[in-house]
């Protein structure tokens, strides 16, 4: 078990697990790049912009964790960067590239209907929030696995498919003899495995987990994201885990991306964003649960609700709720930038006009500076 | 295997107490319409079978009820539904075994092709929901509005009155003699066609409507995502999740269309003066013929518990929760 203990230790340097090396070069070597990518929901003539010109960068072998809260478009992200977001959802821009092993980059949101399916699950796998319902109900799960692997390798015989699927259900500590189980035969946590073991089948560099965990207890959530863990470091794909559980991103990730209303608003290394944020949302998103370890800290609820993303004007979507907030937040809406802390890791990166007196000064406002609360080193 | 034991026991359970039903009802009939039927039919019911007309009405006065329904079930797993008066002497069980095989035959295959020919259709509009395949839904649906005798007189209008293309009833050409010729075979299916149509235009939309349904539920469903996201080809997310799935309340409704075929088709049979189990069972109304009647009842009500047993079966291998113990 190599789960790294995001705690040990007061800094990302002291960190030894050799899962760290990745976490020092994120983007050196992208698996996955999402760029500008923009979904709206509904044809009409005023559609929801549910997400807003969202960028993300996976690295190969890296945990990138996604945070925010119910709504925020976490998962609109998964499905939009696997072209599966069901109607009135449409990708309205952006780019999703995939690097495979041999570094040929190439767009998904360009590939044609056939080579879309050639690319699923092969380069790119992914793992629902709905545990329960994912598996169809009439088949054997060993009829569910092996068609994936045959809808890619034709030639593999549905002997030797069952086969890797039985290795596959061993992978993730199921016995191989539940190949002839039905889904309801199995348990909530079981058939999490199952799609995880489904997923891994072909061997993918890239896994999105959407709330994997979600409707599961916390020990099998344990389990799982120890499994993961482990897999990862086996097998060495690139995984992005969507959730709203921001301790157990702590726990699994390396690098933590949060979400509000349809954008990023901070990027960073897990334990920064842990230990030092720099944007007002997540320090308010850290607040508002109990630390698994360390010194007890005051809860603080993040007042109000996330904004209406049909009736999202100009400004900072966050304004309403922040107390750090100024004139200029309701003027210009922030763009991802270096934080304006000394001394920070260079690739993180955050929305908030607190870390950019350009922005603001370019509508004519006064900068206010960094405060301690988003200052910490 | 339980699971299907099980099942055959409750089937079992159920047809003792159709029978039983049918036994009680004419003896808690007010009056006495039976006596008043063998007075009308004076001389000419011969002593056994006023017997077993007493035995099926209970009016042997002289037994107790409990001998009455020993007797009563004897004869009907004997076979023995009593004698028809209509029909006179042929007995009810004769007439009935002689109209079953034409009911069957039409309206089954009727069914049977209304069933598929929908079921495809509705997948079909179910997978493309929102585009120009939902205008189907409405033609459909006009045809199924529309009162069936109504449907059927037109459509005798139509292709036998003014085009002369099918004739307008009967079931087979009277100058042939029944046999498994081709040439009787052909004529069969020739007199047929036309009913066939008319049943089938007038049920196909409630197959459409059910499966498309269902396909639009099924489709959102997590698991057809899933084969989405497997890159499994979109012959396979159709059909071996979306419309595998979609299929199962269709076939319960299939089951109990097929045990309704035996005595729902009264108009068809009526209007088309075809001589299936309708008919006869119209013509034994008209008649006052009362063997007749109850014995076409528990036909009726035989077929139903028949296809509903097929259909438990035929759900329990197409749905492995339905298997479950418990």
């Amino acid at each position: 078990m190599t789960l790294t203990d995001p705690l040990d230790g007061a800094g990302a340097t002291s960190l030894a697990s050799p899962g760290h090396l990745q976490r020092l070069t994120p983007s050196a070597d992208p698996v996955l790049e999402i760029r500008n990518l923009s979904v709206d929901y509904g044809y009409d003539d005023d559609p929801v912009h549910v997400l807003r010109q969202v960028s993300l960068t996976l690295g190969r072998g890296e945990v990138l964790g996604l945070a925010g809260e119910s709504g925020c478009g976490k998962s609109t992200l998964a499905y939009a960067a696997t072209r599966l977001l069901p109607p009135p959802g449409l990708i309205t821009g952006g780019e999703v590239l995939f690097t495979d092993r041999s570094g040929v980059k190439t767009d998904l949101l360009r590939l044609n209907e056939t080579q879309l399916r050639a690319s699923r699950w092969q380069d790119m796998a992914i793992v629902f929030q709905g545990a329960m319902n994912s598996l169809n109900p009439v088949y054997r799960i060993g009829r569910q696995i092996a068609d994936g692997i045959r809808a890619h390798e034709p030639k593999t015989t549905q002997k030797e498919a069952l086969e890797r699927a039985a290795e596959m259900l061993d992978l993730v500590g199921i016995a191989p003899d539940r190949l002839r189980s039905y889904p309801h035969e199995l348990s909530g946590g079981m058939r999490q495995r199952v799609m995880i073991a489904m997923a891994l089948a072909l061997d993918p560099q890239v896994l999105i987990m959407d709330e994997p965990t979600t409707a599961l207890d916390v020990v099998m959530q344990r389990q799982i994201v120890e499994q993961i863990a482990e897999l990862r470091d086996r097998l060495g794909f690139s995984v992005i885990f969507i959730t709203h559980d921001v301790s157990l991103l702590i726990e699994i990730a390396d690098r933590i991306a949060i979400m509000y209303a349809g954008e990023i608003v901070e990027d960073a290394a897990a334990l920064d964003v842990y230990h030092r944020p720099r944007h007002p949302y997540s320090s308010a998103l850290l607040h508002s649960f109990p630390p698994l370890r360390g010194p007890r800290r005051e809860l603080i609820g993040i007042p109000g609700s996330p904004p209406d993303l049909s009736k999202l004007g100009g400004g900072c979507p966050f304004r309403d709720r922040c107390e750090f907030a100024f004139d200029a937040c309701s003027k210009v809406n922030p763009e991802l930038v270096y934080p304006n802390v000394p001394g920070d890791d260079p690739r993180r990166s955050v929305a908030c006009l607190r870390h950019d007196p350009a922005a603001v000064r370019a509508v004519g406002e006064e900068p206010l500076p960094v405060p301690a609360e988003l200052s910490q080193t | 295997m339980r699971f299907f034991l099980r099942r055959l026991g409750f089937y079992v359970i159920t047809f003792w107490a159709a029978v039983t039903i049918n036994f009680f009802i004419p003896r808690i009939m007010p009056g006495d319409p039976v006596r008043a039927l063998i007075a009308k039919n004076q001389g000419r019911i011969s002593t056994d079978a006023e017997a077993a007309l007493r035995t099926l009405f209970g009016l042997e006065k002289e037994t107790t009820l409990w001998q009455q329904y020993l007797d009563y079930w004897g004869l009907i797993l004997r076979g023995d539904l009593g004698t028809s008066f209509a029909y006179f002497p042929t007995p009810v069980a004769d007439v009935i075994a002689g109209a079953i095989p034409w009911t069957i035959g039409l309206v089954g295959i009727a069914t049977i092709i209304s069933f598929t020919i929908g079921t495809v259709i509705g997948s079909g509009i179910g997978w493309r929901r929102g585009t120009w395949a939902d205008s189907l839904l409405p033609i459909s649906t006009f045809f199924s509005a529309v009162p069936y005798f109504w449907l059927a007189l037109i459509a005798i209008t139509i292709f036998s009155v003014t085009l002369g293309w099918f004739p307008a009833s009967g079931s087979y050409d009277r100058s042939l003699v029944p046999t498994f010729s081709w040439e009787f075979i052909g004529s069969v299916i020739y007199y047929g066609t036309l009913p066939a149509l008319t049943i089938v235009i007038s049920s196909i939309s409630g197959w459409i409507l059910g499966m498309r349904n269902m396909m639009v539920t099924v489709s959102s469903e997590d698991y057809v995502t899933v084969a989405q996201a497997k890159g499994v080809s979109e012959r396979t997310v159709l059909f071996g999740y979306a419309a595998r799935n979609a299929i199962l309340p269709q076939v319960s409704s299939f089951a109990l269309s097929l045990g309704f075929i035996v005595g729902g088709t009264l108009i068809m049979e009526i209007v088309f003066s075809y001589q299936g189990i309708g008919y006869y069972l119209f013509t034994a109304v008209a008649a006052k013929d009362y063997p007749l009647m109850q014995g076409i009842f528990l036909v009726i009500t035989v077929a139903v518990l028949f296809a509903n047993i097929v259909a438990d079966f035929v759900y329990g291998v197409l749905d492995p929760r339905t298997r479950q113990e418990g």
